[in-house]
């Protein structure tokens, strides 16, 4: 995460749409730990990434359709999978990636859940 | 109720300050059986720092608290399946832990390449020496913090926890010996120390005359750094920092 938060607060700061996949399951050999994470933006820059570059452009594509329509997305990656997705992680292992749009910055925060409240 | 999960910037605010917290992100299904009309769950966030302070909710206040009692078993990251009356939720529980520390006793020209490489690989770095003429902020623009004072002083001060390295390179036993006394007392994951055998030798002599117990002292690393044979300031850098990764993930003691 703190390797691409420079990034993502830079093109926040430029008023750009931010889509952030993070790994969420990972099965098998496969090349980035859970909670790794890759930024896009809406004008295609990239930072970070969620394997070892096996699926970045495929993640690329679907974060565009998420920066577009802000629905967010669990997606499931595995070599298995070519018939689905049409890309597979050479290293036989199979991982799962959320991919989210990021509310604009200084989005107000919600109030914390209060137990007693309800 | 309406209760919306933590925002980016919550999470942003909490990695920015280095805080330990437990992340719980809605992951699945992708919508509420609860409220199947609402926008998707998907990537909604319940967010609790080690401080114990809450930001946003999962979306009742019943699932804040069964995920955070599930979270709170979990010793890594990984999906957390929770059954509810709706059906069954899954849980993406991410541990925040703040980056290693990594302390570099001694401003030498070693130090200067180490924190290069130390940075790249995610330890926030922190260089002190006794000498002014070495540590200035010219040699070291890198290093997130740089203190010119003596080293075992500062050392008894800073905070050192379990992912706290310390490397001595200052190669002036009057300044590295007693502040490496002190790293091992406060049980630094790492004491590496830069030296010929030789000079090791009569470190673990004087060491011993500071009170330090063997088995402390056999946790030192020394000769410093992976065997790769350079002999380059940036080579040794390198295998500095080799060592330092390869400790962390538990393949060298």
């Amino acid at each position: 995460m703190h390797d691409i938060l420079q990034e993502i607060d830079r093109w926040r700061g430029e008023g750009r749409r931010v889509a952030l996949a993070t790994v969420i399951r990972t099965a098998g050999s496969t090349p980035r730990p859970l909670g790794s994470r890759m930024a896009i933006s809406d004008d295609g820059q990239m930072a970070g990434s969620v394997s070892g570059g096996c699926i970045e452009g495929a993640v690329f594509e679907e974060a565009r359709e998420v920066l577009e329509n802000g629905v967010p997305k669990r997606l499931d990656y595995g070599i298995s999978d070519e018939q689905a997705w049409s890309v597979g992680l050479s290293c036989g292992g199979t991982l799962e990636v959320l991919i989210e749009r990021l509310e604009p910055e200084g989005a107000a925060a919600p109030p914390a859940s209060d137990p007693e409240s309800t | 109720m309406t209760s919306v999960g933590a925002t980016f910037d919550d999470l942003r605010r909490l990695v920015r300050a280095e805080v330990r917290a437990t992340v719980v992100t809605w992951v699945g299904p992708a919508s509420d059986p609860a409220a199947s009309d609402a926008p998707s769950p998907l990537g909604r966030r319940l967010i609790v720092t080690s401080a114990g302070e809450r930001l946003g909710s999962l979306g009742s206040t019943e699932i804040d608290r069964r995920a955070i009692a599930a979270s709170a078993e979990a010793t890594e990251s990984g999906i957390v399946t929770l059954a509810t009356g709706e059906g069954e939720i899954e849980l993406f529980v991410e541990l925040l832990q703040p980056p290693p520390k990594l302390i570099v006793v001694g401003a030498v020209h070693v130090a200067v390449h180490l924190v290069h490489f130390a940075k790249r690989l995610g330890f926030r770095c922190l260089v002190l020496d006794a000498r002014a003429v070495f540590a200035t902020a010219e040699r070291f623009p890198h290093a997130d913090e740089l203190i010119v004072a003596w080293p075992s002083k500062t050392l008894e001060q800073l905070p050192i926890h379990d992912e706290t390295y310390c490397v001595f390179l200052t190669h002036d036993p009057k300044l590295d010996d007693p502040a490496i006394a002190v790293a091992l007392r406060r049980e630094a994951r790492y004491v590496g120390a830069l030296g010929s055998k030789r000079t090791h030798a009569k470190r673990i002599e004087s060491l011993r005359e500071l009170g330090v117990a063997d088995d402390l002292i056999q946790r030192i690393h020394a000769p410093i750094g992976l065997d790769l044979g350079g002999r380059k300031p940036e080579e040794i850098a390198l295998a500095i920092a080799a060592e330092l990764v390869a400790v962390r993930y538990g393949r060298a003691e």
